[in-house]
């Protein structure tokens, strides 16, 4: 996020896009509702009218994969409108000119036909974002899991650039990240190209200060595999050992057949996991691991806020806390890895780490921290892009509308669209087993509308099978009219509904974000 | 702003103009006894608590609520304002089950507080008393109407914080009732179990199902921390008892106040769920066994060894995990690229 | 020209989109923009037609549609009346026009015949004939249906001679029962919207509000609040929009003065809060009226509409410039929604319950914007008072309390209605001038006022003058208007009771005090009226009173405990004889009372130990009965039996 979770409350105008607010972040919405209580505006861009959408002034029920077309069509408006901030434009940017090609190709009319939101509507949206003193922009994996989903975030980095919407209160850039640390997994090089705070692994002073410091003579060079990446070498038998922590690839990830496959195809797996997820029972060895309530550390949110997590009770069983494992394995493996506490690992961070130079458990005990955080007596960065860009001048990135990789056809004519439940998460790991929520939340649900429904012969309550290209399930239909004709939804909670064995690994080229939000499926009831 | 002087008790104050009463008094280290107040929401000044008396006003005046002004002359524990005090307790005593020997809230109950520093012992009524069936249908908080004291805090929170308006005053008179549209229990009703409203209870109306039938308040250590679902990174207090966690309350986060969701509050449970993996296991004859850490540990670096050894170590691939610290996180990056020496570690950021 | 919207030539340019500032004026006086013979006749013709003059020889029959001779079968004469004068051929000279209400309503349904004023009462369908014909054409009384006055047994020929309108000064009640409330240009032609035209195009704002501070005219819904020191706060405040709110959430049991204004002359309202808006910088209002009020709210959706369509409300009105909307919001009759605040949050779309206030609703009211709110009497007040002037005005009532004040006087007097008299008039005026007496010829005892948060007074306060001011050191108040008169029939414990159970039912729940107090309050007056009382419930109801008046938030709470306290006060023997002596002196509280035969005037009949449903009665044939007080349940069905009085209730 540019902007805190604070600043949600202040702005005049949202518009959120691909994000089930309510039901995944449940207390960020909380600041949704109370700006529009305030009287802010609310445009949610959603296929499916989600209560956030109910609560919407705007609820633009686009195609499935059409945002591209629908930024740059706001942004066609208020560029012929002449709504946008010239002053911004030409001080804090580049690009302008060659985007602006690409965005006249997208007047509303055209859009409309894309999009199928009315021309008007989408006038009256880019009216209102522009003419907004604070307008803040929020979306999450509606927008990142698709194959341009990339360009979907460049598309909405354009918008906000052209009204000058970022770096200030209230308004900005604001991306709701889905789990409790995949800020701060990010944050720490937990990806093939980086290593923490984002240094990349192609830099030679980057390598050469890492290896210094962990003792070494050298690291490796080249990026390596991502997930889908890493599931691919398994199955060609290139991939022979993966370590996996605290992840359930089978339930989370694409075509989960086919990650099972690749996982059962290597000669040596381990997972480190408080349960025996569906992934864990793969594996060569499992080790436990002890929960959040049984360890210290830091967690970043979704804001890069870094938060002190605190150990409240001793680890069950003999589970350990991961970071002890790794310790143990990396020491077995002759490489001596010692650490009093999380506070010393912590330290060695901030030493590595510029946007984290100035964080300390010392620190996080008066309160949390949000980076960059370059020195001890650095206060933090709440807000980003402040007068200046990261990289000097922001840069206009002309994209172009893509179709999504694959659309319904007359063998599969639905489009399956994913997503959480608010009173589930991820892969039911945590929610399925509390004793409360799996009881007041016990089955899933693929939402239907009731036109389809009609069509197929299905009532509420059927069950129903659905099939893709590469898998299918089982699940019980609810007849809803929140999912418009020709989408079906379910969610990813629950292992007997693996909605994933059935979802698309086509990829996002730059990102590798698997295209999870749409796939052509068909819906059959069963007798 | 302005400011403004006033005289409480005899002692000068000054606060900024707008200030009430009750935070000028709060200044002075002056207490007033408080129910339906809370400072991030509206003020309803309904429970009549907090009455002061005002020099010059006819009847006693709300502290919580008016305003402090230039001038303003207030007594807050004159013998009419104790009387007062005395008898709203009283009368809150005589429509209020004294179970407090059994009740969830023994011990963390603001009218048990002030009945016991205003000296109420009982009521002195004799009357009708109301006979609520317990609401104890869902699993995350029971409602016990008897005990609801009608300061609208859950009104106000549901409307105001949560922004959901499931719940406000219903019928009249005595028969006043805190309910969902058209009465009926929390679990027919569009309620989605935040328990923002449990958080700002004052007394044993609400009551977190678990925590509350598990745990006296006296006997929980509170453990801050931070919620381990989605991204936003609500702060929270774990409730420990003998080792084990028994419930989640509200602190004062810095992103959430006191607010949190469905699966931060009351999906805690499986930290202590029986399938929590308890020790390390190995695959024998194609079965998951339980072995020691030191087996284990070994046959991880003995295999990990091999591959690298024979395939190198771009033929191994770590993910490392969104739901772990940031020092795992590290640490695993650590093991990848220091140890094995590749690059290839992701996570599911990406899904 | 066939209606006051017609043009009378071409030079006429009035229509809501084309205002003209003159057009109230002009079609009184007209016309006014040009000189013509035939177009000033065309005027009078049509004002004939529409207002009743005496001297274009046609006669009116009025037919009252107000809500009590609707119930007492109204409707169904117009259709006689229209039938007779069918049948006798005196359509052309003989009109019939529907009116609001009289007050009388107790004598319904009301028929006038004018321009003689006779007043007929209680007129059945079947008597319509008889009226044409006796007295339309005949021109004789039909005696049988005039008003005897029950003190003098004379009847009166015409409603001036009937003593409960002689003894009243109806200045808001003018044109209740004498014009058609339905017809907007009946309004115009007795002088309606004249005072709004000279508001807007002879007066400033200020102006306005100076002369509503000139006229002393204080709120008439009960706090007694002066209306142009309010004004004057909504014109002084500064905001991008204002409101006015007409609070007609009339809610006192048996009050119905609104209720009258608002049926009986809506357009005085409509007028009113125009001129406010004008003032104050208003430019929309809200009519808060109960459902309960169908017949209100339908003629206030008449008269809205003809304002519209008459260019007297809307944008540019007059062409003044100044625009005003009202809209209607029927309340759902909680009584805790006439208390301003409330009755904003229902507006709003809230539950009706009362909000703490810091500072005034003319600074912060509806949608926290500045609001002026007054009540229907207030608001009809206004007209009158821009027209005649503030001083005029202030000449009627008293120094304090000026104008007029409409009561609404029930119980156990003759004549029960409402009644309009100037402020300042004493209780016994009101009561035996105007209400003709206690019914029965039983003695007075006592009289509530100001609704059931008001208080019981007794015989000693008769000749105080009634005013704002004077009520409240006897524990009472004006409130908005409700006047019981109670008999020596009555107890006092048990009135005590009646009012707080209704302002404990009605009570928001919101604030502690009110809530929960009231109904230990009341637990207590029930067990005192039950038998069960004991000493310290006279000190615990003191206690208890003090502290709900004392904290309660809204003036419901803080009211609540006057019936009690002043029963208290005035009439305390009652509750000391109810708690140690186990009786009710007025032998109403039933289980106190004691039933007992007379042995010397029982005959042994035996009736009522046939009447007794609980076999308590026992007796040898023609010997004296006896009652055995273990098995009466007090149903009183004995003494009603018994033809000898031997029964005896004590």
């Amino acid at each position: 996020m540019t902007n805190p979770i604070a600043d949600i409350e202040g702005a005049n105008f949202i518009l959120a896009l691909g994000t089930n607010t309510t039901e995944t972040h449940p207390v960020i919405a909380t600041k949704i509702k109370q700006a529009v209580r305030a009287g802010g505006i609310l445009a949610v861009v959603d296929p499916r009218q989600t209560e956030l959408a109910r609560l919407a002034h705007y609820h633009l029920a686009l195609k499935p994969g059409t945002d591209i077309a629908l930024l740059n069509g706001l942004a066609n408006v208020i560029l012929t409108e002449d709504l946008y901030n010239k002053d911004f434009v030409a001080e804090r940017t580049e690009g302008f000119a060659a985007w602006k090609e690409t965005v006249l190709k997208y007047p509303p009319e055209v859009v409309a036909g894309i999009t199928g939101i009315a021309a008007d509507t989408i006038r009256e949206v880019a009216r209102g974002y522009a003419r907004s003193a604070n307008a803040t922009i929020l979306y999450t994996m509606g927008i990142t899991q698709h194959i341009c989903g990339t360009d979907n975030v460049l598309a909405i980095a354009n918008l906000a650039m052209l009204c000058g919407h970022i770096g200030k209160p209230y308004s900005g850039v604001n991306p709701l990240r889905g789990q409790n640390n995949v800020q701060g997994a990010c944050d720490m090089g937990g990806l093939p190209n980086v290593l923490t705070g984002y240094q990349p692994v192609a830099d030679p002073d980057v390598r050469a200060k890492f290896a210094a410091a962990w003792g070494v003579t050298s690291l490796p060079e080249q990026p390596g595999l991502t997930v889908g990446e890493m599931m691919e070498g398994a199955a060609a038998g290139k991939l022979r050992a993966m370590y996996i922590m605290g992840e359930n690839p089978v339930l989370s990830d694409p075509d989960s057949t086919h990650v099972v496959h690749a996982l059962e195809k290597l000669d040596f797996l381990v997972v480190q996991d408080i349960f025996l997820t569906e992934t864990a029972r793969l594996a060569d060895v499992v080790l436990p691991a002890a929960s959040f309530a049984e360890k210290d550390g830091t967690f970043t949110n979704t804001e890069r806020r870094v938060q002190r997590v605190r150990k409240a009770i001793e680890p069950v069983g003999e589970a350990k806390p991961d970071w002890q494992i790794i310790c143990l394995v990396a020491t077995a493996m002759g490489y001596p890895m010692q650490y009093g506490s999380p506070a010393e690992i912590m330290a060695e961070i901030a030493r590595l780490t510029p946007s984290y130079g100035g964080i300390s458990y010392q620190r996080l005990e008066q309160g949390s921290l949000v980076w960059p955080c370059p020195s001890p007596d650095h206060p933090g960065t709440p807000r980003l892009h402040v007068g200046k860009f990261a990289r000097g001048l922001g840069k206009f990135h002309p994209v172009e509308y893509v179709p999504p990789a694959e659309l319904p056809d007359e063998e599969y004519p639905f489009i399956l669209n994913t997503g959480r439940r608010y009173f589930h998460y991820h892969t039911g790991t945590m929610t399925l087993r509390t004793g409360a929520l799996e009881e007041y939340y016990a089955q899933e649900h693929l939402e239907i509308n009731p036109a389809d429904a009609r069509t197929l012969g299905i009532t509420d309550g059927d069950r129903v099978r659905v099939i893709s290209r590469r898998g299918q399930v089982e699940v019980t239909a609810r007849v809803v009219d929140t999912v418009p004709p020709g989408v079906v939804f379910t969610s990813f909670h629950f292992p007997e509904v693996a909605i994933n064995r059935l979802t698309n690994t086509a990829r996002d080229p730059v990102a590798k974000i698997p295209e999870l939000k749409v796939c052509a499926v068909r819906v059959e009831k069963i007798a | 702003m302005a400011n403004v002087t006033l005289t409480i008790n005899g002692q000068q104050v000054t606060v900024p103009a707008g200030s009430t009463i009750l935070q000028a008094a709060e200044k002075l280290n002056i207490f007033i006894p408080t129910l339906c107040y809370e400072p991030i929401l509206t003020r309803p000044a309904s429970c009549r608590i907090c009455v002061v008396e005002v020099k010059g006003s006819k009847n006693l005046v709300p502290a919580c609520a008016a305003l402090a002004r230039d001038g303003m002359v207030v007594e807050t524990d004159t013998p009419e304002v104790i009387e007062a005090r005395r008898t709203i307790i009283d009368l809150l005593l005589a429509n209020h089950p004294m179970d407090c020997l059994t009740c969830g809230r023994n011990g963390d109950c603001r009218l048990q507080d002030y009945a016991f520093m205003y000296g109420v012992r009982e009521s002195s009524f004799s009357g009708e008393k109301h006979n609520y069936p317990l609401e104890d249908d869902n699993p995350f908080y029971i409602r016990d109407m008897n005990k609801c004291i009608l300061c609208g805090k859950c009104v106000r929170v549901c409307a105001e914080i949560q922004g959901n308006s499931v719940i406000d005053f219903t019928y009249r008179g005595f028969n006043t009732k805190i309910a969902a549209f058209m009465d009926v229990p929390m679990s027919q009703s569009e309620c989605v179990f935040c328990g923002n409203c449990v958080a700002y209870c004052p007394t044993g109306a609400l009551q977190e199902k678990y925590l509350r039938s598990h745990a006296r308040t006296w006997e929980v250590q509170k453990v801050t921390t931070v919620c381990p679902y989605c991204g936003t990174g609500c702060t929270l207090d774990l409730n420990v008892k003998n080792g084990k966690v028994v419930g989640v309350t509200s602190t004062d986060g810095e992103v959430n106040g006191k607010a949190l969701c469905v699966k931060g509050r009351f999906g805690f449970g499986f930290i202590h769920h029986p399938d929590r993996l308890q020790q390390p296991l190995i695959k024998k004859d194609g079965r998951l066994v339980e072995s020691t850490w030191d087996e284990a540990i070994q046959l991880i670096a003995t295999r990990l060894g091999e591959v690298k050894a024979q395939y190198g170590a771009d033929a191994i691939g770590f993910l490392t995990s969104a739901r772990c610290t940031n020092e795992e996180n590290y640490l695993l990056s650590k093991l990848a690229r220091a140890v094995i020496g590749t690059n290839n570690i992701d996570h599911c950021a990406r899904l | 020209m066939e209606t006051l919207m017609d043009k009378c030539c071409d030079k006429c340019q009035h229509s809501p989109t084309t205002p003209c500032r003159d057009y109230v004026r002009c079609r009184k006086n007209g016309p006014i923009c040009h000189q013509d013979e035939n177009c000033s006749r065309l005027r009078q013709e049509l004002l004939a037609r529409v207002y009743m003059k005496p001297e274009a020889g046609m006669k009116y029959i009025l037919i009252c549609s107000g809500t009590g001779c609707i119930s007492s079968g109204s409707p169904s004469l117009v259709k006689a009346f229209e039938e007779e004068l069918a049948k006798n051929n005196l359509q052309g000279q003989v009109a019939i026009r529907i009116t609001g209400c009289h007050g009388f309503c107790e004598q319904g349904p009301i028929v006038i015949i004018e321009p003689e004023k006779v007043f007929y009462r209680r007129v059945a369908r079947d008597d319509a004939a008889e009226i044409v014909s006796m007295h339309l054409v005949q021109g004789q009384l039909v005696e049988r249906l005039l008003y005897v006055d029950p003190v003098t047994g004379q009847a009166a020929k015409t409603y001036e001679d009937i003593p409960f309108y002689a003894h009243q000064q109806r200045l808001v009640l003018q044109k209740c029962g004498h014009t058609c409330p339905e017809d907007i240009q009946d309004y115009i032609a007795h002088d309606g919207y004249l005072a709004l035209t000279k508001a807007l195009f002879e007066m400033t704002p200020q102006q306005v509000v100076d002369e509503v501070k000139t006229s002393g005219l204080r709120g008439r819904g009960g706090a007694g609040f002066p209306t142009g020191v309010k004004w004057q706060g909504a014109l002084n405040a500064k905001a991008d929009k204002k409101y006015v709110i007409c609070n007609a959430d009339e809610g006192d049991p048996g009050a119905f003065m609104d209720r009258s204004v608002l049926e009986g002359d809506p357009h005085a309202v409509l007028e009113g809060m125009i001129i406010c808006g004008y003032a104050t910088g208003s430019d929309e209002g809200y009519i808060y009226v109960r459902a309960e009020y169908p017949l209100a709210i339908h003629r206030l959706k008449i008269a809205i509409a003809q304002a519209e369509q008459y260019g007297l409300l809307g944008e540019n009105i007059l062409n003044s410039g100044f625009n005003f909307r009202i809209k209607i919001k029927a309340g759902a009759g909680a009584f805790v929604c006439g208390e301003g605040t409330a009755l904003m949050q229902s507006i709003e779309g809230n539950r009706g319950m009362p909000r703490y206030k810091v500072g005034r609703s003319t600074e912060k009211g509806l949608w926290d914007k500045p609001t002026t709110l007054n009540n229907v009497e207030t608001f009809a007040n206004v007209p009158l008072i821009i027209r005649h002037g503030g001083s005029w005005f202030a000449s009627i009532g008293t120094e304090k309390s000026t104008g007029t004040k409409i009561f609404s006087i029930t119980g156990k007097v003759n004549n029960t209605g409402l009644v309009e008299v100037p402020m300042g008039v004493t209780m016994r005026q009101i009561i035996f001038d105007v209400g003709g007496g206690i019914r029965d010829g039983r003695a007075f005892k006592a009289l509530q006022i100001g609704g059931p948060s008001g208080g019981c007074l007794r015989e000693e306060h008769l000749d105080i003058p009634v005013e704002y001011d004077s009520l409240i050191p006897l524990g009472a108040m004006m409130g908005s208007g409700g006047l019981v008169i109670m008999d020596d029939t009555t107890c006092m414990v048990d009135v005590a009771r009646f009012f707080l159970n209704f302002t404990q039912a009605e009570s928001c729940g919101k604030c502690t005090p009110c809530r929960e107090g009231t109904k230990r309050m009341l637990e207590i007056l029930n067990r005192i009226c039950e038998g069960h009382g004991v000493p310290e419930d006279i000190e615990v109801l003191e206690k208890l009173s003090k502290v709900i008046i004392n904290t309660s938030l809204c003036g419901l709470g803080q009211s609540a405990p006057n019936p009690v306290l002043t029963t208290l006060r005035y009439f305390r023997d009652e509750y000391e004889a109810h708690i140690y002596h186990k009786r009710c002196p007025a032998s109403v509280c039933q289980a106190l009372l004691v039933y007992t035969i007379n042995q010397e005037k029982c005959t042994g009949c035996g009736a009522c130990a046939r009447a007794c449903p609980a076999g308590a009665i026992t007796g040898e044939k023609k010997q004296p009965h006896t009652i055995d007080l273990e098995k009466c349940i007090k149903c009183g069905s004995c003494l009603t039996r018994c033809k000898f009085d031997a029964v005896v209730k004590q």
